[in-house]
């Protein structure tokens, strides 16, 4: 594995049963980078975010992360390279029972011996970070949806993490909230040098924050590229996508007999 | 009708396979439980925090519940024992039907209902919502962090539930067979006294309720952390835990008196 490379993904397969969900994906993540894994609903990008978090592990095929092939970590090995990763969840995954404070402070109780004093700095600059230092006593069913992003977002980045997932980063927020997500993505990958992974199907959203495109469909890869070559390219499959065309190579109509059938027309 | 009876026998085959499949995850689930106990001992905090949330916010619906009991405990057997000219012997009746069965069956049976519930519910709704998956993906497992210390905090609450819905039991029984009804109250608390065996009665009735809390909080954990991650999962994840769990305790009670009194 080249050492430029912070993940490197090899001819990876991957099924549920006989239920294929990844077939043959090749990629290259240069560290400092922020990708973009982009795909309608169903097309595999969130599982391909979790064989790089070690969440499962390749059928087929390799998957590298630091120099480190998952494939051979036990779940020692794993837990031991996610304690450098940071996650935040389609929805936040808040502790409901924990305030702010607490949810930014978990992993620095959990996984180091600093003193209390230090960690109540640390999470008010973390907080400070996305804005929020002054919601920090709140509980989570207090926030609003973008609030809530944005603490997953300093939970997730509270032990400097090497590497950055986001799952779903902008569903459900309103445009306000969806450009404060896109700038922190933004800012923190800068200010922590980490590399970042953006699953999404905001396109354009996304489009603003990343500097290379993977996009998949059916489990295959299909394109690659800069934003700027993937909003230019021809391939139909891809305009649908980026210019949310209603039908196309992805049907509009659910397969099923055909109209005349169903309406027995002719008889 | 062959095919009919065909496909009834493959179904009950299928639930039969599935049925030992989940006995045999539940129990891989548990060992996993006990193994990954060292946070809950390290870290005593977590099993207190979960002890107020089972035990202490338990204790008014048993101590009512107690309270009650023992009361229409007393009206009954007032007025079975006067039929034999035996009103003297309520307090032995009283105390004997609390601590060998009724504290710990119903204590447990509230339990399921109220702590066990809740605590399918919050596990499920914390799968559900990702926080499990989000707690796994710190590198923190939530067996060790999450399922362990609600489990010890349910073992340790149960008994100690059993025995004050008992105590609660007697002195309800007390209420109406002395305080109303006018039974001698020397006879009631001294007959109590020498008939109540501390190993035989008493400690049989720990032994059950040990038993109970151990099974109570065992299925309450395992239906939240095996719930479908759906509302309909959930809810359907909280109505199996009360209804596992009470099956369980009458089947346990039945074959642990067997044990203890039945010369089995």
């Amino acid at each position: 594995m080249s050492d430029k490379n912070l993940i490197e993904i090899k001819d990876v397969s991957y099924a549920y049963g006989a239920r294929p969900i990844l077939t043959g994906i090749n990629m290259s993540i240069p560290r400092g980078s922020t990708v973009a894994i982009m795909g309608i609903s169903g097309s595999g990008k969130t599982t391909l975010l979790r064989l790089m978090a070690g969440v499962m592990k390749a059928k087929q095929g390799e998957v590298w992360v630091d120099g480190q092939r998952m494939n051979d970590l036990d779940q020692a090995g794993i837990y031991k390279m996610r304690r450098r990763l940071g996650m935040m969840f389609q929805f936040g995954a808040l502790f409901t029972d924990l305030s702010v404070f607490d949810n930014v402070a978990f992993q620095m109780r959990e996984h180091t011996d600093l003193p209390e004093a230090m960690i109540r700095d640390l999470v008010l600059m973390k907080l400070h970070a996305v804005g929020l230092r002054g919601a920090h006593q709140l509980m989570p069913s207090e926030l609003s949806g973008g609030m809530s992003r944005r603490v997953a977002l300093a939970r997730a980045i509270a032990l400097d993490p090497m590497l950055m997932l986001y799952d779903e980063p902008f569903t459900g927020l309103d445009p306000i909230a969806m450009g404060i997500i896109s700038n922190l993505i933004k800012e923190l990958n800068a200010a922590l040098g980490a590399t970042s992974i953006v699953v999404t199907h905001d396109v354009h959203e996304a489009m603003e924050v990343v500097d290379y495109v993977y996009y998949l469909s059916d489990g295959k890869m299909v394109a690659h590229g800069t934003p700027d070559a993937i909003r230019n390219s021809t391939d139909p499959l891809v305009r649908q996508f980026v210019y949310g065309e209603f039908d196309g190579p992805v049907a509009y109509q659910y397969p099923g007999r055909k109209l005349a059938e169903d309406m027995r027309l002719g008889h | 009708m062959a095919t009919h009876q065909g496909f009834s026998i493959r179904a009950v085959g299928a639930r039969t396979i599935d049925s030992v499949l989940r006995l045999g995850y539940a129990t891989r689930f548990i060992a996993r439980t006990i193994m990954s106990s060292g946070t809950s001992l390290k870290r005593p905090r977590l099993v207190i925090r979960e002890l107020y949330f089972t035990g202490v916010l338990s204790l008014i619906i048993i101590l009512v519940s107690g309270l009650f009991v023992g009361m229409v405990l007393g009206y009954q057997g007032y007025y079975t024992l006067q039929t034999y000219g035996s009103e003297s012997a309520l307090g032995v009746l009283v105390a004997l039907s609390l601590v060998r069965e009724l504290g710990p069956v119903m204590a447990a049976l509230l339990f399921a209902s109220r702590a066990g519930s809740a605590m399918t519910a919050e596990i499920g709704l914390m799968k559900a919502t990702e926080q499990l998956s989000a707690m796994e993906m710190m590198a923190v497992d939530p067996i060790a962090r999450v399922v362990a210390p609600r489990f010890w905090a349910g073992f340790i609450s149960m008994p100690l539930l059993a025995a004050m819905f008992s105590a609660m039991g007697v002195f309800g029984g007390y209420l109406v067979g002395v305080v109303q009804i006018g039974v001698d109250e020397g006879s009631f608390w001294s007959q109590m006294q020498s008939a109540v065996d501390f190993q035989k009665d008493i400690m049989n009735g720990v032994i059950k309720s040990v038993v109970f809390g151990f099974a109570v909080t065992w299925i309450s954990l395992f239906e939240g952390y095996d719930a479908p991650p759906t509302a309909e999962g959930v809810s359907g994840a909280t109505t199996r835990t009360v209804v596992t769990s009470s099956l369980a305790i009458l089947a346990l009670d039945f074959l642990l008196t067997a044990f203890m009194f039945g010369g089995v």
